[in-house]
């Protein structure tokens, strides 16, 4: 469905991901070039959670297999990094903004080690990219939601990796912020860094993004904003309810079939 | 007092290893118990605690010898058997993890207390003195047990140590500590073997059903006072080693007193102290905060209403007597008093004789409690198609809560309007 990209930054092949026996993607095919601001557009309960989470291998895949930079994902963990949504943790936590900014460095400072001198110039960069200067000190309960939102950036930008997946980054953050993060991820891209946002206004996609990728539980286009951000491909994203699909997965959980016969796993790449 | 001297003195042998073996107990399951705490595994800790005892019986009756080594061994073996039930049955069925772990807990317990009553009936004299598991020995430690007890204290520090960031990581964001390539299945293997061995040495000062108290209690009192978890740790290790000490010390002047419970009973009652009186976070504080919150809440109305009412004559200085406030919005004539005399006391109401009257200060304030009452009615219509006759109660807790700074958006985003949805003027100072 789209052109041939020769070295794609992320492969999904045959991606099937479900919960309790019950499908949730189908099938989803796609590449992405590198260096592209590239939004995951698609109503809620699309699924577009589920994707990054399973491209990171936080899920069992029913079929299928991932591929970042041409390698199964364990191998190049430390170019990958991940903005997870706002909400899937407790921020009642006894931590301070730097101490949760500093979690951006553990995957490169690996077991048993402390943050060293290095790793909180690293990090109090990029709390003042994001703009959160003022609130290193402060206790990660007490922030606001566009707070929140702007630690869990600043912390996956301290991981200074090659390809970033971000869940719903802008969700509660003001238009002003929202506006300046754009163009730190623009220039992010300059620098042939890939970003992956999961996005909701649908308004500002065709002004933020390079490529985008349309998901309503399968795949409905993936390409250039220009050509595949459409009425019609829209259309087919929000309109119409997937009742017999949601229907034919309720089934396969009522009837505890497989997903799949015979399972294609990861293939080994030595 | 004598007996104070004698305690601390510790010139008696007995008492040297009571007080040591308690505290090590203690501060090292409250350094483990907060890790399992902030992973919200407490009742995972519980489970181990209660299905250690099989495991200790067991070995027991493979080995027909009190030793250490093989209860310790038996109870490992059943500790993690009972995770391992825990983790399948959620994971396989549609059983929730909590009512897994109460399956686990019961089962294992009441396999524990079986085999403890065949054993006791077998006549068997080595066995007299098992029974210590179900409530503890503190007071009969010996030099022997207490070479263990530190052997298994300074595993755990070590532990705790070299893997603090990762637990701590694993504690707020599993999902991302994944994403990042840390080995989380191995972080977590660790911690929970860090939490069997902690209830293994544990249950012989305060026994299988006392376990749960020391190692997660501390943790829950700390996390009153701190929202560090450097601080944290160190905070629940001095509560456990405090509730240790007194343990000891208490079963020492009365020696019917059994050193376990009494631990538990001390650090129970440091955890009802930090849930009362912590600042902050404590019951105490918040109830007090909240009594300031309907105090500003009645204090404003009251400059409102007195605004209000003179808006038609715009001579916000008039003096007016209670009754005429009251006509205008619903307050008891006490509770009005009250709050007028504390208004007088700051500043924003003048008293003549049995009438009230706004001074400069509380004429501003009444005016900006009604208009920001305006301003967030107007926007609830405007940006949230909300109906007009839908927003005065909202708009009603929101004039007392909104920050300078919002109110300033607020007007901003409204582009400073002159009448809200009810055509009323919106007062700018
Ligand atoms: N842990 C889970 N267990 C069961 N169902 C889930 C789980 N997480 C997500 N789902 C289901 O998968 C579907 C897709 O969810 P999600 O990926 O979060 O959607 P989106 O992020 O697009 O809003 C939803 O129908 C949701 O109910
Ligand atoms: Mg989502």
């Amino acid at each position: 469905m789209n052109e041939e990209i020769i070295t794609p930054a992320l492969e999904v092949h045959d991606l099937t991901v479900a919960f309790d026996r019950k499908p949730v993607l189908w099938n989803i095919d796609l590449k992405l070039p590198e260096g592209k601001l590239v939004g995951i557009i698609g109503p809620n309960g699309a699924g577009k959670s589920t994707l990054i989470k399973a491209v990171m291998g936080l899920l069992p895949l029913s079929s299928g297999y991932v591929k970042l930079f041409d390698h199964p994902i364990d191998e190049v963990r430390k170019k990958i990094s991940y903005v997870p949504q706002r909400e899937s943790v407790d921020w009642d936590f006894p931590a301070s903004v730097l101490d949760v900014v500093l979690m951006g460095r553990y995957g490169k400072l690996g077991l048993f080690r402390r943050p060293r001198k290095a790793d909180y110039d690293v990090a109090l960069d990029c709390l003042k990219k994001v703009g959160m200067e003022a609130y290193i000190n402060r206790q990660i309960s007490q922030l606001s939601g566009g707070q929140q939102q702007r630690t869990f950036l600043a912390r996956a930008l301290a991981q200074q990796a090659d390809i970033y997946f971000m869940d719903e980054p802008f969700a509660g953050v003001d238009a002003a912020t929202e506006k300046a993060i754009i163009s730190l991820l623009r220039t992010m891209t300059e620098a042939k860094k890939t970003v992956i946002v999961v996005h909701h206004d649908l308004q500002s996609v065709t002004q933020y993004f390079d490529w985008v990728l349309l998901l309503n539980t399968r795949l409905i286009a993936c390409g250039p904003t220009a050509t595949t951000f459409t009425q019609q491909n829209l259309q087919e994203t929000y309109g119409g309810k997937l009742t017999l699909l949601s229907d034919v997965g309720d089934l396969i959980r009522r009837e505890h079939f497989p997903n799949r016969e015979g399972v294609i796993k990861q293939p080994k790449t030595i | 007092m004598n007996s104070l001297l004698d305690f601390f003195s510790f010139a008696d042998p007995n008492i040297r290893f009571v007080v040591i073996g308690s505290v090590l107990l203690t501060a090292s399951s409250a350094i483990v118990g907060t890790f399992t705490f902030l992973h919200k595994k407490s009742l995972v800790g519980d489970a181990i605690a209660h299905a250690v005892l099989p495991g200790i019986c067991l070995g027991f009756m493979l080995s027909g010898t009190k030793n250490p080594a093989y209860l310790i061994a038996g109870a490992f073996v059943t500790g993690w058997i009972s995770l391992i039930g825990v983790e399948y049955i959620t994971r396989h069925t549609r059983i929730k993890e909590d009512t897994a772990i109460g399956l686990v807990l019961s089962v294992f317990f009441g396999i524990g207390i079986l085999m403890l009553t065949v054993i006791q009936k077998s006549g068997n004299a080595a066995q007299s003195g098992l029974d210590h598991f179900l409530f503890g020995k503190a007071a009969a430690l010996v030099g022997q047990d207490l070479f263990v007890f530190g052997t298994v204290a300074v595993l755990l520090l070590i532990a705790v140590f070299l893997l603090f960031k990762e637990f701590a990581l694993l504690a707020f964001d599993k999902d991302y500590a994944k994403a990042i390539g840390l080995p989380v299945r191995g972080i977590e293997l660790t911690l929970t073997s860090l939490i069997v061995l902690a209830v293994v040495i544990g249950i012989q000062a305060v026994g299988v059903v006392l376990m749960a108290a020391i190692l997660i209690t501390p943790a829950a009192a700390a996390r009153f006072w701190t929202n560090k978890i450097s601080v944290m740790i160190t905070l629940a290790s001095i509560f456990g080693a405090f509730s240790g000490l007194s343990g000891a010390y208490i079963s020492y002047i009365a020696p019917a007193m059994p050193t376990g419970p009494w631990i538990v009973i001390v650090i129970s009652t440091v955890a009802f102290i930090s849930f009362f009186f912590a600042p902050k976070r404590g019951v105490i504080n918040r109830l007090l905060r909240q009594r300031n919150i309907r105090r500003t809440i009645n204090d404003e109305n009251v400059l409102k209403t007195l605004y209000q009412l003179s808006e038609e004559s715009r001579n916000f200085f008039i003096q007016r007597s209670a009754e005429e406030i009251i006509r205008r919005r619903k307050f008891s004539l006490e509770t009005l008093g009250k709050i007028l005399k504390r208004l007088e006391r700051q500043g924003y109401v003048e008293r003549t004789g049995k009438h009230w009257s706004l001074t400069e200060e509380g004429k501003n304030r009444g005016q900006r409690v009604v208009r920001i009452h305006r301003l967030w009615e107007l926007y609830l219509t405007t940006h949230l198609n909300i109906a007009p006759d839908h927003v005065h109660d909202d708009a009603d807790t929101i004039e007392h809560l909104l920050t300078p700074e919002l109110e300033a958006e607020l007007e901003k985003l409204l582009n400073y309007p002159k009448v809200d949805p009810h055509k009323s003027e919106i007062p700018y100072s």
